[in-house]
């Protein structure tokens, strides 16, 4: 498949003085894991919830499966895992995805089915009807993950995936994503973990709103010539710090 | 299809909540309770009051059953009620009467004085009717002579006209004899006449009420209010504050990162949590009718309908308000400027009677609408025709708030 599954273009957005976003192009092909690394505060968060809608940009475009966004119709084929665990904690896991399953129009036949696949994927099965306030933090981020992929989406948005989730568990769900890509998904991914950026097809830099760099992680280490995107953060993050010394 | 998820969620979760579904079912009833216990015995209030000097019969009178009597031997009225903690206090001196009232609890001081004037006036009544019993005596012997006299009077006339009448035959003048037999008539239908004496007519009075009885009591006329109020109450803080831990648990955003409606999420929550209103009600005006015996003149099925009304304008309000709160704190601050006012509109002090600013304010007030409803239903018996404006009102709040509250999630997600 050829078709890119969001486009943005010259996205910008400021809340009151402070730029947020500074003109940033992203361009996520189907079968493919987009990084977004950036230290807090880079403006992740806020370029992931343009491209769902839920943001207003000032200016620039983002189309979604070829849709301008926002609308609302094109949220169905997006998973969405937010940064905070938005679950229901008075309810059982099951019922966190029977609920979401049902927002998101899976087919009520299909929905069992789904709900048993997303927890098998996130290793969730034994404690599916166990309420999410006994949940630790590790499987309150698994269930997220999990109620992303309940109606099955071609393009999956992460916000910080693996944050709590002990490295045995991130290797799997790392597998799992990489599963997902050969069947043709595409996932837009947030970290600030570096070793995790290693393991994305295509990074991108931001940094104070601004998109610093990009490319293939072998190629931004090339470009920078260092021998870790860690370096390769520190180096673009002196050189954005040191232009702007010199404006 | 989504707002049913919606609604399944909530009920799910109230349903877990096993303290918060006390509260709203249980906690009305308690306090209900607590109600009627505080107001049905109202009539029982008693007032002390010192006496020094003071006439026997100004004291029979004075000592009713809202009054206790105590007899001192000091003139000094302050002191006394301070050392015997009274309510009032009550000298003499020659036919000047002086009380002093402590006034710290201004029911017990109106106790006493109308004990006190009641008092006075039957004293006063007393003295008139011995004054007057004395004035018939001496008018019924008054009359007694006159009657004498007049009866020798009549004894004679009726002598006279019977010799004339006889006199009169003897001659044969037969219109004469007529004529003097009509006066004699006359004569002695006066006698017959003047021994009716008028009595007077004693008044006494039978009382009818055109709604309750003379049972009635303070809480019964309070009651339609607070029913009204305990929903609006609740499933205003109810819904308020589950939808802040939405907002600042993350999942309203999360929700809104579905493709669901606004509105349906509106509408779920409106039908999930106005379930529960419907069941609060129920309880409510049933446990209130069957244990306390309160006389329902209308239909009880108003009283659910306006009392789900309200529900649903409590719950609106309590959405739109929890968007100006950003904790559950916050959001207890905004009952005493939003629900509490409230209560003072809902019929507890006529409207009627309040200064004109005053009333404009109560006609913003969503409970000052159902609460009149619900007063004219229980109360009066309104029909559905009488308090039809009442609820259409209610309607409008609710749509006004609905829309401004699907407006407002646009803050979360701009379609």
């Amino acid at each position: 498949m050829a078709t890119d599954y969001v486009i943005a273009k010259q996205v910008s957005k400021h809340f009151g003085h402070q730029q947020v976003l500074n003109q940033i192009d992203l361009t996520l092909p189907a079968g493919m894991i987009y990084g977004l690394i950036g230290p807090s505060g880079a403006g992740k968060t806020t370029l992931i919830k343009s491209i769902l809608g839920m943001e207003a940009v000032d200016s620039g475009t983002v189309k979604v499966m070829d849709t301008v966004m926002p609308n609302r119709a094109v949220m169905a084929q997006v998973g969405y895992m937010a940064q905070s665990d938005a679950l229901y904690e008075t309810l059982t896991a099951r019922e966190n995805l029977t609920l979401f399953g049902q927002l998101m129009s899976v087919p009520k036949i299909k929905l069992a089915q789904m709900i048993d696949y997303a927890a098998g994927l996130v290793d969730l099965t034994s404690q599916l009807d166990k309420r999410v306030s006994g949940y630790s933090g590790g499987m309150k981020r698994r269930l997220s993950l999990a109620i992303a992929l309940i109606q099955d989406p071609q393009l999956l948005i992460l916000d910080e995936p693996t944050v709590g989730i002990d490295p045995e568990l991130r290797q799997q769900i790392w597998t799992e994503l990489n599963k997902l890509k050969d069947t043709g998904k595409s996932m837009l991914v947030t970290t600030h973990v570096m070793d995790e950026a290693e393991r994305c097809d295509y990074l991108m830099l931001i940094r104070h709103g601004i998109a610093l760099a990009e490319g293939t992680p072998a190629a931004l280490k090339q470009q920078y010539a260092v021998d870790t995107i860690e370096q390769v953060f520190l180096k673009a993050g002196r050189m954005q710090d040191a232009n702007d010394g010199n404006r | 299809m989504r707002t049913m998820a919606i609604v399944r969620r909530v009920f799910k979760q109230m349903l877990r909540d096993k303290r918060t579904l006390a509260l709203m079912f249980l906690a009305p009833l308690l306090i209900m309770t607590l109600m009627y216990f505080l107001f049905q015995n109202n009539t029982t209030q008693v007032a002390s009051l010192g006496v020094h000097h003071v006439d026997q019969s100004v004291v029979n009178v004075i000592d009713t059953k809202n009054v206790t009597i105590h007899h001192y031997d000091s003139s000094q009225a302050r002191k006394m009620i301070k050392q015997h903690d009274l309510d009032g206090y009550l000298t003499q001196k020659n036919g000047q009467l002086t009380i002093t009232y402590s006034n710290s609890n201004p029911t017990n001081t109106s106790l006493i004085k109308a004990s006190l004037q009641s008092g006075l006036v039957k004293l006063k009544m007393k003295t008139l009717v011995t004054v007057t019993k004395k004035q018939r005596a001496a008018l019924e012997s008054q009359q007694a002579a006159l009657k004498k006299l007049t009866a020798a009077q009549t004894q004679a006339t009726v002598t006279k006209l019977k010799t004339a009448i006889a006199q009169a035959q003897a001659r044969g003048d037969q219109a004469t004899a007529e004529k003097l037999q009509k006066q004699l008539k006359q004569a002695t239908a006066t006698t017959s006449s003047s021994t009716q004496s008028a009595k007077a007519t004693s008044y006494t009075t039978k009382s009818h009420y055109i709604y309750g009885s003379s049972d009635s009591t303070f809480f019964e006329s309070f009651l339609p209010a607070f029913l009204g109020f305990f929903v609006f109450f609740f499933v205003f803080l109810i819904s308020g504050v589950s939808l802040l831990n939405e907002r600042t648990t993350g999942t309203l955003s999360r929700l809104l990162a579905t493709p669901i409606r606004r509105s349906e999420i509106i509408m779920g929550y409106l039908i999930g949590y106005g379930g529960f209103a419907i069941i609060q009600t129920v309880l409510t005006v049933v446990f209130t009718i069957t244990v306390f015996k309160i006389h329902l003149v209308g239909s009880i099925w108003l009283v659910f309908l306006t009392n789900l009304l309200l529900a649903l304008v409590a719950l609106t309000l309590g959405i739109f308000i929890s968007t100006f709160a950003n904790s559950e704190f916050q959001m207890i601050q905004f009952i005493p400027l939003i629900v509490v006012p409230q209560i003072f509109f809902a019929g507890l002090v006529p409207v009627d009677g309040m200064a004109s600013w005053l009333q404009a304010i109560a006609h913003i007030m969503p409970l000052y609408y159902g609460a009149n409803a619900l007063t004219a239903v229980v109360t009066k018996g309104a029909g559905l025709g009488d308090i039809g404006v009442n609820l259409l009102i209610l309607v409008g709040f609710m749509v006004v708030l609905t829309m401004l509250n699907i407006v407002g999630m646009k803050r979360y997600r701009k379609v």
